[in-house]
């Protein structure tokens, strides 16, 4: 099991503020497969290039390359809302 | 003497100034900004919501830039989080230093990262109904400032 964290919009898009995502502890996640595991909305919105992803709160310098395991926080972040 | 919190509760800035510049003994100057939510028609509420594990820790390296950049005693910049109404503070930013160019600059330049790039979503209600508020381009304009 893994948790996704969808934070200001991405939560609505989710319909909650924390996803859990089945997960075996021997197989790891990547970012497509991330997608997949999501609801169809929240997936989609994910491909703009200003979210960033963060797993355990160490954000990801490029989310395409994500690796997640068993028991990761993996949080989406859109950008913040600004003044 | 530095002290960055998060607050999800109403505070006030007052209490927290007075206890701040007297933890700095021998300051030259003391700079305080205050934000609060504004009375835009038809705004009846403000939400802030955060990420724990990034938007403290956010909020600690801010503070250490702000540190490195100018010659500071001291620093506090507290902002709330969850729901506000207009005309409650959102945030406070106080800099004491030895002299007022380096209090003044440390608070403009915190405030225009914590506007900016602080990990911070809000959403505001109008008419009942909730909206997402999106980044503005005055925001990059403001950060700009200061990547001289």
């Amino acid at each position: 099991m893994a948790t996704v964290v969808p934070l200001g919009k991405l939560a609505d898009l989710a319909g909650a503020p924390s996803l859990p995502l089945p997960l075996a502890l021997s197989t790891g996640l990547d970012w497509e497969g991330l997608k997949a595991a999501l609801p169809a909305a929240l997936a989609e919105a994910l491909d703009d290039p200003r979210i960033r992803v963060a797993v355990n709160g160490a954000l990801l310098p490029n989310k395409a390359k994500l690796q997640a395991n068993a028991g990761d926080e993996i949080a989406l972040l859109p950008p913040v809302s600004g003044g | 003497m530095r002290d960055i919190r998060l607050l999800d509760r109403m505070f006030i800035p007052g209490t927290l100034i007075g206890p701040f510049t007297n933890a700095n003994p021998g300051l030259g100057g003391v700079c305080t900004f205050v934000g609060e939510v504004r009375s835009d028609t038809g705004v009846e509420a403000l939400e802030l919501s955060h990420y724990e594990p990034l938007t403290l820790p956010g909020m600690h390296e801010l503070a250490d830039r702000a540190f490195a950049r100018f010659t500071l005693m001291g620093l506090l910049m507290v902002h709330r989080v969850g729901l506000m109404r207009p005309g409650e503070p959102i945030v406070c930013v106080s800099a004491a230093a030895l002299h007022r160019r380096d209090a003044i600059d440390a608070v403009d330049f915190c405030m225009d990262h914590l506007k900016s790039a602080a990990w911070f979503w809000k959403r505001e209600k109008r008419d009942g109904q909730w909206h997402w508020i999106e980044p503005r381009e005055q925001d990059h304009s403001d950060l700009a400032r200061w990547q001289a």
